[in-house]
């Protein structure tokens, strides 16, 4: 199962809530710069696989090794050094109201000590990447919802993390939107990054090029298939 | 730092009304408190100055005569700590009284003889407390022919007494106010905390640290501190100012002293242990919420 150009690993992982199991033996390879589809219905444990990925919720039965770090050893300080490698994007954007986009960004690389001149510069940057660049001063309920979207797509790649998880990323999004926020983070994942997506939106699966499709169904792998 | 002092400014922008309760809080807290600092203080410095002015009446017997005024002067002026030394012979005493009273009071005009004693009116020097004055007077006591020896040990004893008393109020008062402010700072932060839950949740989720998180808290309950502490002060500042002249010309002429400010020391302490209480409400708060 070793593997030098995996980055991510699970290993039999289970989650249990009481006795209702949300995922159920799960083994897992992730390599670097791949481009994974996690899909199956609702309530099949796409969420709960990703919330695993970035600490959200505890692992119940099995280990998930990211980057070489054992999750279930992983201390509290580490854990925010943990989630500086992710960048996130979630269906909900969970951008911060009453701070303008530009803070929202800006909010990524000040919890990494980042320096005032090169948040300012890192900030624009992504910004004009998600074309965005006009907005810097808005706050969030004043823009659409295809339009915060890239503002967290423009966050999530703030921090250059090697890895993106993003959960239902198009879920809220219309076709025209939901298309541009792929397109950004197809951009990202041709860098390099590694992609992680969890989605049931199979239109939007078949139309991502080189992707390996992972299913899950009650909390149980069924397949992995790449795509083509 | 820069950056979180600005964060917390922003955040105590954004959350106006509970930071201004805070305030207010620890602003009337530290008012209690400072008004119970500012009578302490100036009751010490009455008593303070009553013992370095240390003034000793000193009663002769009835054996004493006008002659033996000198060696009598001389042996008082020989006892180390007397700065100056009078003689009111018991004639001049009875036309202070008459003045003091009334001159033409019939009650005089009844007095076959002058019940007054001769007295020496010690003035002491370099004094530092009240042992010493007493001390003082246990000397003068041992001279012959001094039949009594007056200092207001009586008086200073009750009002000292009255005096501990009031400083035992004063600290369960203050401890009264100090928790209740404490308790409310603590509890505005808790409110704070959970009024920013979803923007703490994705400070976390981007990978902030808590100690990015807790600083702008910190900052506040700092900034709150040293603001209500201020706050409090001036509210003092601008009471003593509008009713210390009345006061001070009624007390003045009687106790000889002026009602003074707080110092500077007791300022600083108090907007000192204003910020502390701003701080530690926040530590509270923010060790059970961030665990």
């Amino acid at each position: 199962m070793e593997s030098s150009g995996s980055i991510i690993r699970l290993f039999n992982v289970s989650k249990r809530y009481g006795a209702k199991y949300a995922l159920k033996d799960v083994s897992l390879e992730i390599q670097k710069g791949e481009f994974i589809f996690l899909n199956g219905p609702t309530g099949a444990g796409k969420s709960t696989l990703l919330k695993m990925l970035y600490l959200a919720e505890t692992v119940s039965e099995g280990q998930i090794i990211v980057n070489g770090m054992n999750l279930a050893r992983i201390s509290r300080p580490k854990l925010a050094l943990l989630r500086r490698r992710f960048g996130m994007i979630f269906q909900d954007y969970k951008l911060i109201s009453n701070r303008t986009v530009f803070d929202n960004i800006a909010l990524v690389l000040e919890a990494a000590g980042q320096k005032p001149g090169y948040i300012r510069k890192k900030v624009m940057h992504v910004l004009r990447i998600t074309n965005m660049e006009k907005k810097v001063h808005s706050y969030p309920p004043m823009l659409s919802g295809g339009e915060q979207q890239r503002v967290a797509v423009a966050r999530a790649m703030a921090g250059n993390p090697s890895i993106i998880l993003a959960d239902e990323p198009t879920g809220s999004l219309d076709a025209e939107a939901a298309q541009a926020t792929m397109d950004f983070i197809m951009k990202y994942h041709e860098k390099g990054a590694t992609i992680i997506i969890a989605s049931h939106d199979i239109q939007l699966i078949s139309r991502t090029v080189k992707a390996r499709s992972v299913l899950l169904k009650d909390g149980v792998l069924q397949n992995t298939a790449t795509m083509l | 730092m820069n950056r979180y002092v600005k964060r917390a400014l922003v955040d105590i922008k954004l959350n106006k009304f509970l930071n201004l309760i805070t305030i207010i809080t620890i602003a009337l807290s530290i008012l209690v408190v400072s008004t119970f600092m500012l009578f302490f203080q100036n009751i010490s410095n009455m008593v303070e100055t009553w013992n370095h002015g240390g003034r000793v009446m000193v009663y002769l017997d009835s054996s004493f005569s006008a002659e033996m005024v000198p060696e009598l002067n001389e042996k008082l002026k020989n006892i180390s700590n007397t700065k100056q030394v009078f003689f009111i012979s018991k004639d001049v005493a009875l036309s202070n009284l008459k003045k003091d009273i009334n001159s033409d009071s019939v009650f005089f005009e009844t007095l076959s003889e002058n019940p007054l004693p001769d007295a020496f009116d010690v003035r002491m020097s370099g004094v530092s407390s009240f042992d010493e004055v007493a001390l003082f007077a246990r000397t003068i006591k041992k001279i012959p022919l001094v039949s009594e020896v007056e200092y207001g040990q009586s008086w200073l004893d009750k009002f000292l007494g009255i005096y501990s008393l009031f400083k035992v109020v004063g600290y369960a008062i203050s401890s009264l106010f100090f928790l209740v402010a404490l308790f409310i700072t603590a509890n505005t932060v808790r409110l704070a905390f959970f009024s920013r839950q979803e923007e703490i949740n994705i400070m976390h989720l981007v990978g902030a640290t808590d100690r990015f998180i807790k600083t702008p808290f910190y900052l506040e309950g700092i900034f709150q501190g040293a603001i209500g502490g201020i706050t409090g002060l001036i509210i003092l500042l601008i009471s003593y100012l509008s009713l210390s002249s009345g006061v001070n010309d009624a007390v003045s002429s009687y106790m000889f002293v002026d009602i003074q400010f707080l110092s500077i020391k007791y300022i600083l302490l108090l907007i000192l242990g204003s910020t502390f209480l701003g701080w530690f409400g926040c530590y509270i708060s923010l060790k059970q919420l961030l665990r």
